[in-house]
């Protein structure tokens, strides 16, 4: 059963092509990789699904829902989360804090005047966000400011952000991006055990260890469009893709 | 946090403001400064900063605009004493509807814009609202002369009390001017019913601003500050945050400015020119934007240097440093001068910039550093005790 279906989606930014009639299907359970070259058009394709840009034409349907028009918050709220590339993470608050808002408004909608009860009163709240970082192995720094966290600890809490709201779909921007590769096997293993509790997950990704070790689908962009979409082994062996995207280094 | 948010202490700093505000007049007279006039002023401004840490201390939006909410205020407030009754209930209840209303409406078009821009808008709206009061909006605002009761307004509900003097704004009865003057130790002590009308609001205006800070929806406002790109992809509506705050913290404008015509009772545009929105931004970050008590501290240092300062003239300044050998007195008083009189704006500026250079979380981070310093010093105490 497919959870994300993408109809011949274009957006133009003035005479340039970004994305050019691109389908993509995302089964429900799986870790579906978007691959391709610098400029292939993966983060449009992302940002449109999301809500941040507008597609010319085609449909996006998430859940048998129509994404398009809507905002951010709403694609959110109908249970899309998203990891950037660069971590987005309420920098000047508490870790726990950071991970209680996304649990608040997945409990009470994008907007709640609750200005009158004690924060401390939201103790299931709280054993959920705690629940979730310890998950990921913050718990420890629960009650530190997010903004004093390493790289690579800000990830995780941006995870966190994400889990705490059990997302049906979660969409990951190059989720090893400058990472070392000690880093990286870690956030591969986090992401595996994540995937195998069921959760769907669509992965932009240019490093092709992170890639193969999670995706059970590729899709390969390149200007524009998607010139393969098959299983991780047939990829591999695909002429095309080769010629588009691994080049010399991978052939 | 620079405050900490244990229960405890919360109770413990609302019991301590609450006694602080209370005990006011006695509290103050040593400073010169336990006279009604000025401790109505520490309440109204601690009220109207109160308020507008709410905004700007939570969601980082700096309203340069805040004087225009004020004003609605007193206009609303003068307007509920002409017409239905001297009593300051309802003049001030009427005030904090009223700005409230006019906040939905500046607060609505302002926040299409955030930074630099939000700012200016407020500005705008904040001049254009001061013009007007002096021009098209006349039949309203009464214009140059300001908005005052006369023998000749309606008062539905006074009406049968009214002799050929101008009535007196009063708290059911009590007239707000009314003072008892007590001796205690040598110090004369004047207790005023006007100062505890606004003490009570302040009271009130903290604690509803405490609840509103250790609420989810603060902590909400707390992600606005900080991001809110995530906030958008956290599934949460940013609009309507904002235009919350700005709403509440447009209220207590109100409540601020209906309490300045309850204590006085006159309407003039001045209150609303961009001068007296700087002065709220100063008062917030000088006593710490983003803390409970900073604005309050703020509002209270800046006006009763106000008061103080402009209050002295060399000869003040000359009998001070009296001590001094006349060569040294003159030369003292010289370079003093400039700063007493009407040039205690200068005082303001050099204290204000020391605080921003030194302690840019304003006066309460200084406060906070001090009892960290204190507390190391004691933990340090404790410490050596036993290897003694």
């Amino acid at each position: 059963m497919s959870l994300l279906t993408v109809r011949n989606l274009s957006k133009n930014f003035g005479g340039l092509k970004a994305l050019d009639n691109v389908n993509l299907t995302v089964e429900q359970g799986s870790v579906h990789a978007i691959i391709g070259p610098n400029g292939a058009g993966k983060s449009t394709l992302l940002n449109c699904m999301v809500g941040r840009l507008e597609p010319d034409t085609g449909i996006v349907d998430f859940a048998g829902v129509s994404l398009l028009g809507l905002t951010p918050f709403q694609i959110n709220q109908a249970g899309v989360a998203r990891v950037f590339q660069t971590p987005e993470i309420f920098g000047d608050l508490t870790v726990l804090e950071n991970v209680m808002i996304p649990a608040l408004a997945r409990r009470d909608g994008p907007f709640r005047l609750n200005g009158w009860a004690p924060i401390r009163g939201e103790a299931q709240i709280e054993r959920r966000a705690r629940a979730t970082l310890a998950d990921l192995g913050l718990e420890g720094q629960a009650l530190q400011i997010a903004g004093t966290l390493s790289r690579g600890d800000k990830r995780r809490l941006e995870l966190a952000m994400c889990l705490v709201q059990e997302p049906k779909l979660l969409l990951l921007d190059e989720p090893t991006a400058g990472m070392a590769r000690a880093d990286t096997n870690r956030t591969i293993d986090l992401l595996k055990t994540i995937a195998g509790r069921g959760l769907t997950m669509v992965v932009i990704e240019h490093d092709m260890h992170v890639v193969f070790s999670l995706a059970q689908r590729i899709s390969v962009m390149a200007q524009g469009t998607v010139i393969a979409e098959d299983v991780p082994e047939k990829i591999k062996g695909n002429p095309k893709v080769q010629e588009a995207y691994l080049g010399g280094a991978h052939a | 946090m620079i405050e900490s948010i244990s229960p405890r202490n919360d109770r413990l700093l609302l019991a301590g403001f609450i006694l602080a505000v209370v005990l006011g007049p006695i509290i103050l007279a040593p400073f010169g400064a336990g006279y009604p006039d000025l401790l109505q002023k520490f309440a109204i401004f601690g009220i109207f900063a109160i308020g507008f840490n709410i905004l700007f201390g939570l969601t980082g939006y700096l309203s340069f605009g805040h004087a225009a909410f004020l004003g609605v205020g007193s206009y609303a407030a003068v307007w509920m004493f002409k017409l239905l009754t001297m009593n300051v209930i309802p003049a001030i209840i009427f005030a904090v509807i009223v700005s409230g209303l006019f906040s939905v409406v500046i607060g609505y078009i302002s926040l299409r814009r955030s930074g630099i821009y939000f700012s200016i808008l407020t500005l705008a709206f904040a001049q254009m609202s001061y013009n007007l009061a002096y021009s098209v909006l006349t039949p309203i605002t009464n214009g140059e002369t300001g908005l005052q009761i006369t023998l000749s307004d309606p008062r539905i509900l006074d009406a049968a009390a009214a002799d050929r003097t101008l009535p007196l704004s009063n708290f059911f009865g009590l007239p707000m001017n009314r003072t008892w003057d007590v001796e205690l130790l040598g110090m004369g002590l004047q207790f005023n019913v006007g100062y505890y009308v606004c003490a009570v609001a302040l009271i009130a205006g903290f604690y509803i601003a405490m609840r509103i800070f250790r609420s989810p929806f603060g902590l909400m406002l707390r992600a606005v500050k900080s991001n809110q790109n995530r906030m958008l992809y956290t599934g949460l509506n940013t609009r309507p945050y904002t235009l919350a705050a700005f709403v509440i913290s447009g209220m207590y404008a109100g409540l601020a400015g209906g309490l300045m015509a309850a204590t006085d009772p006159l309407a003039g545009a001045e209150r609303m020119q961009w001068t007296a929105s700087g002065e709220v931004v100063l008062m917030t970050i000088l006593g710490g934007a983003g803390t409970l008590l900073g604005p309050v501290l703020g509002a209270g240092i800046i006006k009763y240097c106000e008061q103080i300062f402009s209050s002295f003239n060399d000869q003040v300044v000359a009998a001070f440093f009296g001590f001094l050998p006349d060569w040294l007195r003159d030369a003292a008083v010289w370079i003093t001068s400039p700063f007493v009189g009407d040039g205690w704006h200068l005082t303001l500026g050099v204290v204000f910039m020391l605080v921003i250079i030194f302690l840019p979380g304003g006066l309460m981070e200084g406060v906070t550093r001090l009892i960290r310093w204190v507390r190391g010093r004691a933990g340090g105490r404790q410490v050596t005790v036993p290897a003694e």
